[in-house]
């Protein structure tokens, strides 16, 4: 940085070369694979292990596989409908966390964060467990048998992403819910507004950003998901990721490539959006700074 | 009685946990008065406003408001409307949207809304800034939004929370003056919170002195300064001579007191008892220098001292003078005087006052 130093730093000479390598290293490791993966998207071999030409084949015959259209539609469904019921409770739940006092709630405050912790193997068991329990008892109950019993499908799946995001909603709408001047809302109170209306029109549209991430997290994290929807699916309840595993176990085709490509295309639109989102909530924060000056 | 006044508070205490933050406090505000809470930081003031708006609730006692007991009444079903110290102005409204927020909430329609809109921040003089955001305006500009976002819903008692606390001196002094022009056009009741003595001597019709929750005076500014109730306000408003003493006799509200084996005669409202320790109180600026062979005044006491520090302050002169061992008064005098005429230190001068301008205070 500086070119004045003294004679004997050779030593941070060396040391800022290391660091610059490491950080080439660390770039290689993380991103080579994945360009690797993009570029045998394209590669004109059913094989893969070597580059053959260009081609855009998988992509189309990813685009007209019944089995990949119907899994990307479920994964649609369970991310869409897991992002809205996820984001009205954890929304909910962080209001009541943040502006009520209620008994055992540091108890319940630990609770909340127990999904963001525990390994999501040990989530998808006790869900598994969970459903087969609730499933049996409602089968046994109505005497439904055979084809008329409920199994584990599409929405236990939903059940399940709801059951993991609503914490994740919860922990970033309260991280915002903090941030809010609680005088804020005692102003609209004080020029007449009902805690309702003190909701609807200062509350919500102050924290907005901060829902918006948290539904952004639920709808990639949802996405994502492997684990826990492998062990709450069942018949029609395939999503893309339960597709793809399930296609690697009969044969690595080149139509993998090309499906994950497009989920990394997806993931990194959603990471862009939701940087954009961060953006508008630090430039509204500033002014909410200048605010208590 | 109590319709006479438009805020009436009726032995208010309030506790938060085991902490009294407001102790028994009874007050009367009358309707169109600017009225200031004034006292030293953590005393109460903002806890006691708040009570007014609804935001806390008295631990016991009432609150009326035209007197009619709103003690349980939310925020939102009150006729008042708060100026806040950091002003709280919505980050996510444009400046016209936050000053019609109270009229939307009262269903007023549009067209209406829009034209007392307009009227409001003429009167705040800032009628083009509309449009802007709220981090788009300077400091005073918020404070000026701030207000009208209040005095546009015509509230019955409008509360002022240290609203000249963030601006520079010389602002404060202007907005001080417009504030106080912009409430006798108005005619709405204000209840002004400042820890400045010298903003709310200027603003005030009357003030309330609050000291550890406690209510120590009720009055107008020349009566909680020429006649302090208790030792605190003295100390508080202004400066004060307090002169340790003895009383010796007292009479009507007429007591005289032992200072240091000198006489003299002062006024008091409180309970006093003969041969108790207490203080005289007098303010520098009553007493006056008089060399030697000035004739008399017959309101007055004077007594002997010599002058031990003096210190020119530009438009008048601190001086002190010792009256006897240990026994030290300042003195104030308006340098009405070419220099030389002045008091010169070490120079024996006579101190005197009317004697309606020394208190006696025991607490
Ligand atoms: N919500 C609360 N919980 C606990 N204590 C409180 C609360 N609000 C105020 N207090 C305490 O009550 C006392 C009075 O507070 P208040 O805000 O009324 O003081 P103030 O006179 O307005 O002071 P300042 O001039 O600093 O604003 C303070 O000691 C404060 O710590
Ligand atoms: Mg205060």
């Amino acid at each position: 940085m500086n070119e004045r130093q003294p004679a004997g730093s050779d030593f941070l000479r060396w040391g800022k070369r290391l660091l610059w390598a490491n950080m080439i290293f660390s770039f290689l490791f993380l991103y080579l694979p994945i360009v690797i993966l993009v570029a045998f998207s394209f590669n004109d071999s059913k094989l893969g292990a070597r580059w053959v030409g260009f081609t855009t084949q998988w992509y189309v015959s990813m685009a007209q596989s019944e089995a990949i259209l119907t899994a990307m539609e479920n994964s649609l469904i369970v991310a869409l409908a897991s992002t809205i019921i996820a984001t009205i409770l954890g929304t909910m739940t962080a209001m009541a966390m943040e502006r009520f006092r209620f008994p055992f709630q540091r108890t319940y405050d630990g609770i909340l964060y127990l999904p963001v912790i525990i390994p999501d193997i040990v989530m998808a068991i006790s869900l598994l467990a969970f459903f087969s329990l609730l499933l049996g008892g409602v089968n046994n109950l109505l005497g439904l048998e055979g084809n008329a019993a409920l199994r584990p499908g599409l929405v236990t799946v939903i059940i399940a992403h709801v059951a993991f995001n609503i914490s994740f909603v919860a922990i970033v709408v309260r991280t915002s819910l903090g941030e809010l001047d609680p005088g804020l809302e005692e102003a609209a109170q004080d020029l007449g507004a009902n805690e309702w209306t003190t909701f609807r029109r200062v509350t919500l549209p102050l924290i907005m950003p901060g829902i918006l991430g948290g539904a952004l997290l639920a709808f990639t994290l949802s996405l994502d998901d492997f684990v826990i929807t492998f062990f709450t699916t069942g018949p029609g309840g395939t999503t893309l990721p339960i597709e793809v595993f399930g296609r690697i176990r009969r044969a690595i085709s080149p139509e993998i490539n090309a499906i994950s490509t497009a989920m990394l295309l997806v993931s990194m639109i959603l990471v862009i959006v939701s940087q954009l989102v961060q953006r508008r909530t630090a430039a509204l924060s500033s002014n909410s700074v200048q605010e208590t000056q | 009685m109590a319709a006479t006044f438009d805020v009436e508070l009726r032995t208010v205490t309030k506790h938060f946990g085991s902490f009294t933050a407001v102790k028994d406090v009874s007050l009367g505000i009358r309707q169109g008065e600017f009225f200031s809470l004034l006292g030293p930081s953590g005393c109460g003031k903002t806890t006691n406003l708040r009570m007014i708006a609804g935001f806390e609730l008295p631990t016991s006692g009432s609150i009326l408001l035209g007197g009619k007991d709103v003690s349980q009444l939310p925020p939102f079903k009150r006729n008042v409307n708060t100026v806040f110290q950091n002003y709280a102005l919505f980050p996510h409204l444009s400046v016209s949207d936050n000053v019609a927020f109270g009229l939307e909430m009262k269903g007023i329609d549009k067209a209406e809304i829009a034209k007392r809109v307009k009227e409001t921040l003429e009167m705040v003089r800032l009628p083009d800034s509309g449009k802007k955001k709220p981090n788009q305006l300077s400091g005073g500009q918020r404070q000026r939004i701030a207000l009208a976002r209040a005095i546009v819903n015509r509230p019955q008692v409008l509360l002022l929370d240290e609203p000249l606390g963030a601006l520079d001196l010389k602002l404060r002094k202007a907005m001080q003056l417009e504030l106080k022009e912009l409430q006798r056009q108005l005619a709405i009741t204000f209840v002004f919170v400042t820890h400045d003595q010298e903003e709310a001597l200027v603003m005030s019709d009357r003030i309330g002195v609050m000291d550890h929750g406690v209510l120590r005076q009720v009055g107008t500014p020349a009566a909680i300064y020429d006649r302090p109730a208790d030792r605190f306000v003295a100390d508080f408003i202004g400066d004060t001579n307090f002169l340790p003493c003895r009383v010796v006799d007292h009479r009507n509200g007429t007591a005289h007191v032992q200072v240091a084996g000198l006489t003299m005669s002062a006024s008091s409202d409180q309970t006093l008892t003969d041969n108790s320790s207490a203080y005289l109180a007098i303010r520098p600026e009553k007493v006056q220098l008089y060399g030697p062979d000035t004739p008399h005044n017959p309101n007055e006491e004077r007594f002997a001292g010599v002058i031990v520090e003096t210190v020119f302050m530009g438009t008048d002169t601190r001086y002190v003078v010792e009256l006897a061992e240990d026994i030290q008064i300042v003195v104030r005098q308006q340098n009405r005087n070419i220099a030389s005429t002045r008091f010169a230190l070490g120079q024996t001068v006579d101190v005197g006052w009317e004697t309606v301008f020394a208190r006696v205070l025991v607490s």
